[in-house]
């Protein structure tokens, strides 16, 4: 995974509340055991006029030709909620977004934004809503938005997405840890080794 | 030692070490995976040269793909969904995990199944990248769903890196009126503190009500868990918890099962523990519960009236619920009891265990169907299919005009294949009632699996009580 730092990009404001996963990439569009191949199924339900015919929506806001090449997006409270299903995530990256701000999201899909180089930044709905439609900058190091507007990320995740790192790298710098944890573990619960 | 809740207990047993920053290195005794994004898991580890790590403690079933057509086999009507099935078998073979297969006693839905066998047990941490894992957080144990790359890390490595979410008890008191059931609690609370009220949150389900539940029933409860947004829902262990885990295949036996049993009579929050946050629920006045928009925080005790938009005071929730009601075809002031229905679903990991069958079947003897409504009864295991057969169940429900399924996940959600139709009103006793989650623009209540066979009978939207006159 390429490493993600500075962003500035125009911001598709999808704003509303509870926006699940199921919406973000039905599950009739999950068709193969694969992470690729998902974006044309981003927001079928909404970005096409019927499912057959795939034309497209005019009224939704991501097929707004203005946003066609926008890395961020903005949205509403608990973004992401519902199925734990990846592949949203998958299809967003695929599609080219690489940051999603919104005043909460769903902690499942916050994790597996991080873990897939997409940027989630919580941010106040005031602060959200106020964003013109210019172009919108974002930098993970400063962690600052527009030079002035400061977001919070635990270190940890912001590593990650800077480095692109890998959880099982990561996790593997401790199997030292992990071993001798184990060793009393199975004295201590045997009940619970199979 | 200071005081401690269960979910401090839980997490500190399982803590490996503190990383930098409040991050912890929690250790994990059980993976569970099906066939729709454990595959994935385990090919992608295969595809970066990686292995399971400890094969014996993960665990496979085949329940969102597959059909639950009678006489079932490994093509699916889904598109593609054979795919998924041969490669979940190919995968599991090769890093030797046991997996619950299509036509095996115990393949059912993993959150069914996983109890059933004893694979989940009180005082483990279980994942499974499934966002209803927290269901079986009602063992006292720590259960919750992941991502299919956490998933990877987990069998790769035995442990994920966490951060500690807050503690939260949610106290259900009282006594619980009749006919009204852990299914009405949770989508109360979730109407009550919205869908992300628990965000952040471990939740302990405890009080009187929470006690006096069936193991099944608290498995109903917790598995709403994320529809309140919590990272997981769990329930102290008591008698019950131990009287239903003994003598499970999995369980532990002999001198180890006695050595589990001393642990596990600690694992209930210490008295004087506190928490970041308490809601307490009197459950004396509640009635049958169902939802009438597209979020599962859009429900209403079924006497209520539909809300109109400008009962909301905050902006978004008037927005989604104007939304909701254009596409649930609904008007603020109309009764939920009024509204005609095309087909009833009873199944799914929340209602579809052999106590839910067992209640439905008592409302549904000597009943019929409403013509015009498709009635479908999807059991949540090969083990509760067969049981219930065994005792009659299955004939009561056909006798009444339900279908009587092979056990899946089924048209709990829809996966590309089977679905209700377009625009279709369907009463459902599953979790989810998200736009199109049951097929394209599919219409769901969510409700318990006594409202949903009254609704079947009556043709509309109802509770038992009244069809029971
Ligand atoms: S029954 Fe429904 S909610 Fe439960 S695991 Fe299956 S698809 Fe998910």
């Amino acid at each position: 995974m390429r490493g993600l730092n500075k962003i500035n990009s125009r911001a598709i404001p999808l704003l509303r509340i509870n926006v699940d996963t199921d919406a973000i990439i039905p599950s009739r569009e999950m068709k193969k055991v694969s992470k690729r191949g998902l974006s044309e199924g981003l927001f079928a339900g909404w970005r096409y006029l019927s499912n057959e015919s795939r034309v497209l929506n005019p009224d939704f806001i991501l097929n707004d030709p203005y946003y066609r090449e926008a890395q961020i997006l903005l949205s509403g409270d608990n973004f992401g909620c519902g199925s734990s299903r990846e592949h949203a995530v998958w299809a967003l990256h695929e599609y080219g977004i690489r940051v999603i701000i919104a005043p909460s999201f769903g902690a499942i899909f916050y994790k597996n934004c991080i873990r897939n180089g997409i940027l989630p930044i919580v941010l106040n709905e005031e602060i959200i809503t106020k964003f013109d439609n210019g172009n919108i900058n974002i930098n993970l190091e400063e962690q600052k938005i527009n030079e002035s507007i400061k977001f919070e990320i635990a270190v940890a995740d912001k590593e990650m997405l800077l480095q692109g790192l890998d959880d099982i790298d990561l996790n593997l710098k401790y199997i030292n840890q992990i071993k001798s944890f184990e060793k009393i573990d199975r004295k201590q619960r045997a009940w619970a080794y199979l | 030692m200071s005081a401690r809740t269960l979910f401090e207990k839980l997490w500190n047993d399982h803590t490996v070490c503190q990383l930098a920053d409040g991050v912890d290195l929690l250790y994990i005794d059980r993976i569970f995976l099906h066939e729709r994004t454990g595959s994935i898991s385990l090919i992608s580890l295969e595809d970066a040269g990686r292995s399971v790590l400890n094969p014996e403690k993960v665990f496979c079933t085949m329940d969102h793909i597959v059909d639950t057509f009678p006489g079932r086999t490994d093509k699916t009507t889904m598109q593609g969904g054979r795919d998924f099935i041969e490669m979940t078998r190919k995968a599991t073979n090769n890093e030797n995990i046991r997996l619950f297969d299509i036509g095996d006693r115990e393949q059912g839905i993993v959150h069914v199944t996983s109890p059933e066998q004893g694979i989940i047990l009180p005082g483990l941490t279980l994942v499974c990248p499934d966002s209803h894992t927290c269901t079986q957080g009602a063992f006292g144990a720590l259960a919750w769903g992941i991502g299919s790359t956490e998933a990877e890390q987990a069998l790769a490595t035995n442990v994920l890196r966490m951060e500690k979410p807050k503690s939260m008890r949610v106290s259900f008191d009282g006594e619980l009126p009749a006919g009204v059931t852990a299914k009405d609690m949770i989508l109360h609370l979730i109407s009550k503190y919205s869908a992300s009220g628990g965000v952040g949150y471990a939740v302990e389900f405890s009080g009187s009500a929470v006690k006096s539940l069936s193991m099944e029933s608290r498995m109903t409860l917790c598995n709403m868990a994320v529809e309140f947004g919590a990272f997981t829902g769990m329930i102290a262990v008591d008698k019950k918890t131990i009287d239903y885990v003994k003598g499970r295949p999995f369980a532990p036996k002999g001198e180890l099962w006695e050595q589990a049993v001393q642990y596990w009579e600690d694992l209930k929050s210490d008295n004087e523990a506190t928490y970041d946050k308490e809601i307490i629920i009197d459950v004396t006045n509640l009635s049958p519960t169902v939802s009438w928009g597209t979020s599962p925080g859009q429900s209403i005790a079924l006497g209520e009236k539909i809300p109109s938009p400008n009962d909301f005071e905050d902006k978004n929730q008037r927005i989604a619920a104007e939304n909701a009601l254009s596409y649930m075809a609904i008007k603020p002031g109309q009764c939920l009891r009024d509204l005609k229905i095309d087909a009833a679903f009873i199944g799914s990991c929340t209602n579809s265990r052999l106590p839910d069958l067992r209640r439905v079947a008592k409302l549904l003897k000597n009943m019929k169907v409403a013509s015009g409504v498709r009635a479908i009864c999807v059991p949540g295991s090969t083990e509760v299919k067969l049981a219930a057969e065994e005792e009659g169940i299955d004939k009561i429900f056909m006798d009444a005009g339900f279908e009587w399924r092979e056990s899946g996940c089924s048209m709990c959600f829809f996966a590309g294949g089977e679905s209700f139709g377009f625009e279709e009103r369907v009463v459902s006793s599953t979790n989810r009632n998200f736009e199109g989650r049951q097929g394209p623009k599919t219409r769901t209540h969510i409700a318990s699996p006594e409202t949903v066979a009254a609704s079947a009978i009556a043709g509309r939207i109802c509770s038992a009580s009244e069809i029971e006159g």
